[in-house]
């Protein structure tokens, strides 16, 4: 695929036969011991954009009311799909293995998605908050193995470095310093647009999980790590979020999000290596067709414009689901003492004072990313099969 | 649900991925811990928040002015009766919650691929007499002036123990063995805390209570066995 708007000329799988049965979304579970982390990268970063689609247009019924019925009608299959999708994660996943795996989707997505970009600032930005999330895998990982004995490369696969980045201790800054200069619309590219609706959902969704599980731990240490990261994925949230153009009228942002799904879709079927998520991935991708055909013709009728002015121009090769650990590593090795100010990005030493002082008071009774981390190196087996040397 | 292991391509291991291991080492060897330490520090938290916490609930007053009555009676011949009340309170739950997971595990058996129908009566029998002692320890609980349908500090703490055994047995994806597994740590647990639970009725001062509870013991005793010889006859007979 070079251009979306080629792949218009196919309509999808119309609205009313996009159907689903209780057993089929709650259906079988990916194996955790046998498949291949990507497919469970995939599966998340999918559940997190469906959820995103649901917020957005949720988000557009609340300001407008010409849109709400067939806004109601997508959402419902939108909510199907979510479920399909994320159902497939097994019981057999702690709530921290998967934590593991959702720091390992932002860590290769973004760094997929950082490679592609077009435009220098934004794909700053992504190599920004990347090395945070790979801090969070550290610290996390340190925790798995502590509380449960568990190794968490047995999720990783061996595909994602497990080492400290940004220390997480670090992230916290007042919230003046996480806004982030947007695109402008009229210039940018529309992969520009795609990767920020695409990151912005997939932080959303780790942002809403580990703020739903983090009480689920009885852990004191474990239940305060969810409270620190979660709220640097809320910081993501607003980084990430401010990248998008505001002066986009809202069919512009469902349009946008429309072509995110069909081009995440076509990528995930792509390069699907299990035979059974590759049919889910093709099936809903025929689905989101239908979801941009029917967004262009409201696009048409209430904007009177052609929805090529959004949709056209070149696209980029699909995202790449591999391991990034190289450009994770050189990225690390030339930013991790990257701070922001205002929207820039400056040495650690001119970080500005409202974040240093933000922070202080935050960590000033204990931080427990660092209290669970400390001294941790990953060994396989876990640290505690480390061979005395 | 198939039955037993079978070899595979289980990708977690290391050997799996030798050159992506090979980068990891690197960067762990190159990237050091930025935060000195070990766990004592996690150790050393936790033991300060466990000071720190409050406990998770309490064991209910006796409501009913029948129960308040009898329970003045009963109860004050225990030096501190709320603690027997409380391992009661567990006791129920945990037999009640048992009840659940012989139901799930029968399901499971008849599931099997090769569905053993003397395990299923035997699970069967398990059950029932299960679902008896739930109801024993009930009226026990309302002899001693108690509410059976409070749930009392340990019931509730015993309840998330058993939620690794529930989850283990309800996931359509584990074989018979597997969930034996899980109902052998039930029923060890289980017969001990009888045991347990008869000395205290004992030292409390109620020795009908104890006696009655003798009767549950001796089929605990026998659930184990059976719960056991049933593990062994199907392991073992695979491998040989
Ligand atoms: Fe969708
Ligand atoms: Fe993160
Ligand atoms: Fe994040
Ligand atoms: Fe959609
Ligand atoms: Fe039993």
């Amino acid at each position: 695929m070079t251009q979306l708007t080629g792949i218009l000329d196919n309509k999808g799988t119309p609205l009313e036969k996009q159907q689903f049965t209780w057993k089929e979304m709650a259906g079988q579970p990916i194996s955790k011991l046998d498949d291949d982390a990507f497919t469970r990268v995939r599966i998340i970063l999918m559940n997190g954009v469906e959820t995103d689609a649901l917020r957005l247009k949720h988000g557009i019924a609340r300001i407008t009311g010409q849109l709400r019925q067939p806004l109601a009608e997508i959402r419902r299959v939108e909510q199907h799909q979510a479920t399909m999708i994320n159902w497939l994660i097994g019981a057999d996943h702690s709530p921290l293995e998967t934590t593991i795996a959702y720091e390992q989707v932002a860590i290769e997505v973004t760094a997929a998605v950082a490679q592609n970009e077009p435009d220098p600032y934004q794909a700053q930005t992504y190599r920004y908050g990347l090395l945070e999330d790979f801090d969070h895998l550290y610290r996390y990982s340190a925790m798995l193995d502590r509380l449960e004995g568990k190794d968490p490369n047995n999720i990783l696969q061996g595909y994602t470095d497990i080492v400290p980045g940004r220390p997480t201790s670090q992230h916290h800054r007042h919230p003046e310093n996480d806004l982030r200069d947007s695109y402008a619309k009229e210039d940018a590219a529309l992969i520009t647009k795609i990767h920020a609706a695409l990151i912005t959902g997939a932080e959303y969704q780790t942002h809403d999980y580990y703020q739903n599980i983090g009480p689920l731990f009885a852990d004191p240490l474990a239940r305060q790590l969810y409270a620190e990261i979660a709220s640097v994925e809320e910081q993501h949230v607003t980084q990430y979020g401010s990248l998008a153009d505001p002066q986009e009228t809202f069919m512009e942002k469902w349009l946008v999000h429309e072509a995110m799904e069909v081009y995440m879709y076509a990528s995930c079927a792509e390069q699907e290596t299990n035979p059974r998520i590759k049919a889910m991935w093709e099936r809903f991708l025929d689905y989101e067709l239908g979801h941009l055909n029917i967004a262009c013709e409201y696009f048409k009728q209430l904007e009177r414009r052609d929805p090529a002015e959004i949709l056209g121009g070149p696209l980029p090769k699909m995202v790449e689901f591999k391991s990034q650990r190289s450009f994770v590593r050189k990225v690390l090795a030339a930013e991790v003492n990257l701070r922001s100010s205002g929207t820039g990005y400056v040495d650690k030493a001119q970080e500005p004072q409202s974040s240093l002082d933000y922070r202080n008071q935050l960590n000033s009774e204990g931080i427990a990313a660092d209290i669970v981390s400390a001294g941790y190196q990953w060994a396989p087996g876990t640290e505690l099969m480390r061979k005395a040397s | 649900m198939a039955h037993a292991a079978k070899l595979g391509t289980n990708v977690t291991g290391v050997q799996m991925s030798p050159k992506d291991t090979e980068s990891l080492l690197e960067a762990v060897n190159e990237i050091h811990p930025d935060v000195p330490g070990d766990t004592s520090g996690l150790m050393r938290e936790r033991a300060e928040r466990a000071s720190e916490a409050e406990r998770i609930g309490s064991v209910p007053l006796p409501g009913s002015a029948k129960g308040m009555l009898k329970s003045s009676m009963d109860m004050l011949r225990g030096k501190s009766p709320e603690i027997l009340l409380d391992k009661m309170g567990e006791r129920l739950a945990y037999e009640r919650n048992g009840v659940r997971l012989y139901d799930a595990m029968i399901a499971k058996v008849k599931g099997s691929d090769t569905p053993d129908s003397e395990l299923v009566g035997t699970l069967q029998h398990i059950r029932d007499e299960e679902y008896e002692h739930m109801m024993l320890v009930a009226r026990h609980i309302e002899t001693l002036g108690a509410d059976p349908t409070a749930q009392t500090p340990c019931a509730d703490v015993v309840g998330v123990l058993g939620m690794g055994a529930l989850q283990t047995i309800t996931d359509p994806r584990t074989n018979v063995e597997q969930c034996m597994n899980a109902l052998l740590t039930i029923e060890l647990a289980d017969n001990a805390a009888w045991e347990m639970l008869i000395e205290l009725a004992e030292a409390g001062g109620h020795p009908n209570i104890a006696q009655d509870f003798k009767h549950a013991l001796d089929q605990e005793n026998d659930h184990l066995v059976k719960v056991k010889t049933a593990m062994r006859r199907s392991l073992i007979g695979q491998v040989t």
